[in-house]
């Protein structure tokens, strides 16, 4: 069973869910694909022993078989290629823009010279590790990388089928929040009973109905702001799996990043209970 | 004319808050929604919408079904498992990168253009705006960031004005990377904890490899003091300029409840030290912090 936790909006508290929901449970395997911002490490501490550096495919030019005919830069849809032809004395030159690139191959499979080989380019890292009985996997894309679905698909590759997965989503409603939903059996959709919360969550069921994947709601920091947020989950037949207050223990507990469920044992139990509804709504 | 993005990193730190704060505060200024996937500025400045256009980004491939063969070859080639065993695709998952239809031994696939969004021109109790919608599960969100920053930036010139404000996304990758393009300096928000700080430090990095000068804001400084104290060691130490820290305030939520900026609400504290956080920022013009 794969449980993914989204938000839209960011800041509302997948990352407490996702860590305490996986601490609250058996036989977890937990997989942070907020590549771009990954701190679920921060709250469960794994012992990241493995490392494994992430590429996407780009081309590489073999100059002495090129002829500057364009092809390459005619079937690139990203613009990823230039190519300027040879002109009397002066020869051409084809230039790779990688960081446009998707890696499709699209460029060295209609390469009539065959002149163009896919080489390796490094986007981030995949780095798991065990943390206590769960197994901890995430991703970290390198500093001023554009794209973080490719990176986001290679943690997912990871997926172990014998476990309950929880996948930390990445804020938002595009195509990293696709890249990392899909697939999942159920998604928790966590969000605050303010006009902004509300806003996004409505953008984030959007996305899950879209992908028609079975979702529920929890709400953090429920008593900060309006009942908005619940008349519109009952409007909309959407259960509300979770409400949680906010308190400065929580937040100065978070601060620290330490897990809730270290400070109220007692939300363990709650946990619990949503995880069997959940399996219960899938069934 | 000065270009000021509201980035964070990390999510909910604040952004779009700070960033309706500074619609009250500066004078003769665009503004504009950069977080386009989620935007939320418009709930705070209710803009009117002058002008309404199709963002049009990017293809999807569609297979025509009376002249396909089924051989199978476009399956083979698709790095993005878009295309079913019965030869439909899947518009989630197409990149639009047209392998499949250069290879198609009889063209049966067709590149089609995507709406993937929608972008505005309006008129606010504060000036203009420029916003936009991301369509639902779409891609390019950097390009639309682009294009907002491109027309905003347009507006500003035509209109004369000394700033455009923008509220960025969270996270490092396309939409923040091209909401930093250009800018005379970005004010990364963060609160004090410890994703918080970590996330802030991964976008200052990014800003600083795209050569864009930084100011840091610790925002409900006072939700972990001792927490907010080592944020500031940590500037002082590695040369992050702190403009400023606010507290939590509850009026914070009361204010976006009644769809009004901090600065119209009720009197805070925090309205003070958003005020002299703008101040500062908009003295630094004249020469000292744009670096």
């Amino acid at each position: 069973m794969i449980i993914s936790v989204a938000s839209g909006k960011g800041g509302t508290g997948k990352t407490t869910v996702a860590v305490n929901l996986a601490l609250s449970i058996d036989n977890v395997q937990f997989l942070d694909c907020d590549v771009e911002e990954p701190n679920a490490r921060i709250f469960l501490k794994p012992h990241l022993n493995n490392q494994k550096k992430a590429y996407i495919p780009v081309p590489h030019i073999d100059e002495s078989r090129c002829d500057y005919c364009g092809k390459c830069a005619k079937v690139c849809a990203y613009h990823a290629i230039a190519v300027f032809p040879s002109q009397e004395a002066k020869i051409g030159t084809t230039l790779v823009f990688e960081n446009l690139c998707h890696g499709c191959g699209a460029c060295s499979a209609l390469c009539p010279r065959e002149a163009i080989k896919e080489v390796n380019r490094e986007i981030g890292v995949v780095e798991s590790g065990p943390c206590g009985k769960i197994e901890f996997v995430h991703g970290k894309l390198n500093v001023g990388e554009a794209m973080s679905p490719p990176l986001i698909r290679q943690v997912k590759e990871r997926i172990n089928p014998e476990k309950t997965v929880i996948i930390d989503v990445p804020p938002g409603t595009s195509c990293p929040v696709v890249a990392s939903v899909r697939g999942s059996d159920f998604c928790v959709l966590v969000t605050e009973p303010t006009p902004f919360g509300l806003n996004d969550l409505i953008l984030a069921v959007e996305v899950l109905r879209k992908l028609k994947i079975a979702f529920g709601v929890v709400i953090n920091c429920a008593d900060l702001g309006n009942d908005l947020t619940e008349k519109y989950c009952r409007q909309e037949n959407i259960p509300i799996l979770m409400k949680i207050p906010f308190k400065k223990e929580i937040a100065m507990a978070y601060s620290k990043g330490e897990p809730m469920i270290k400070v109220f044992p007692e939300y363990k139990k709650e946990f619990a209970i949503i995880y069997e509804r959940m399996t219960g709504r899938i069934k | 004319m000065k270009q000021i993005v509201i980035i964070s990193g990390k999510g909910g730190t604040g952004k779009t808050v700070m960033t309706g704060a500074f619609a009250a505060l500066a004078k003769n200024k665009v503004m504009a929604d950069c977080d386009v996937d989620a935007a939320d500025l418009h709930l705070l400045l209710q803009p009117n919408i002058k002008e309404r256009h199709e963002f049009k980004s990017g293809q999807t491939a569609s297979i025509d079904k009376k002249i396909c063969q089924q051989c199978g070859q476009c399956i083979v080639v698709c790095r993005f498992n878009a295309i079913n065993q019965d030869f439909t695709v899947d518009p989630i998952s197409c990149e639009g990168c047209a392998f499949c239809s250069h290879i198609c031994p009889v063209q049966a696939i067709r590149m089609e253009e995507n709406i993937a969004g929608e972008w505005f021109i309006s008129e606010t109790r504060f000036g203009p705006m420029v916003h936009a919608k991301l369509g639902i599960a779409e891609e390019n969100s950097g390009k639309l960031v682009s294009l907002v920053r491109s027309q905003a930036k347009e507006l500003a010139e035509k209109e004369g004005c000394d700033w455009v404000i923008i509220d960025g996304a969270p996270g490092i990758s396309c939409p923040v990377i091209a909401s930093l393009s250009g800018i005379d300096c970005a004010l990364v928000v963060t609160e004090p904890t410890l994703t918080g700080l970590h996330d802030a430090l991964r976008v200052i990095d990014v800003a600083r490899h795209f050569d864009v000068a930084v100011k840091l804001v610790i925002n409900k400084y006072d939700l972990n003091t001792e927490m907010s104290q080592k944020i500031e060691e940590y500037c002082n130490k590695n040369g992050i300029f702190l403009i400023g820290k606010i507290a939590f305030d509850k009026s914070v939520t009361e204010a976006m409840i009644e769809g009004k900026t901090i600065l119209e609400y009720k009197d805070t504290r925090i309205k003070d030290e958003v005020v002299k956080i703008w101040e500062e920022l908009r003295d630094l013009k004249k020469g000292l912090g744009y670096e």
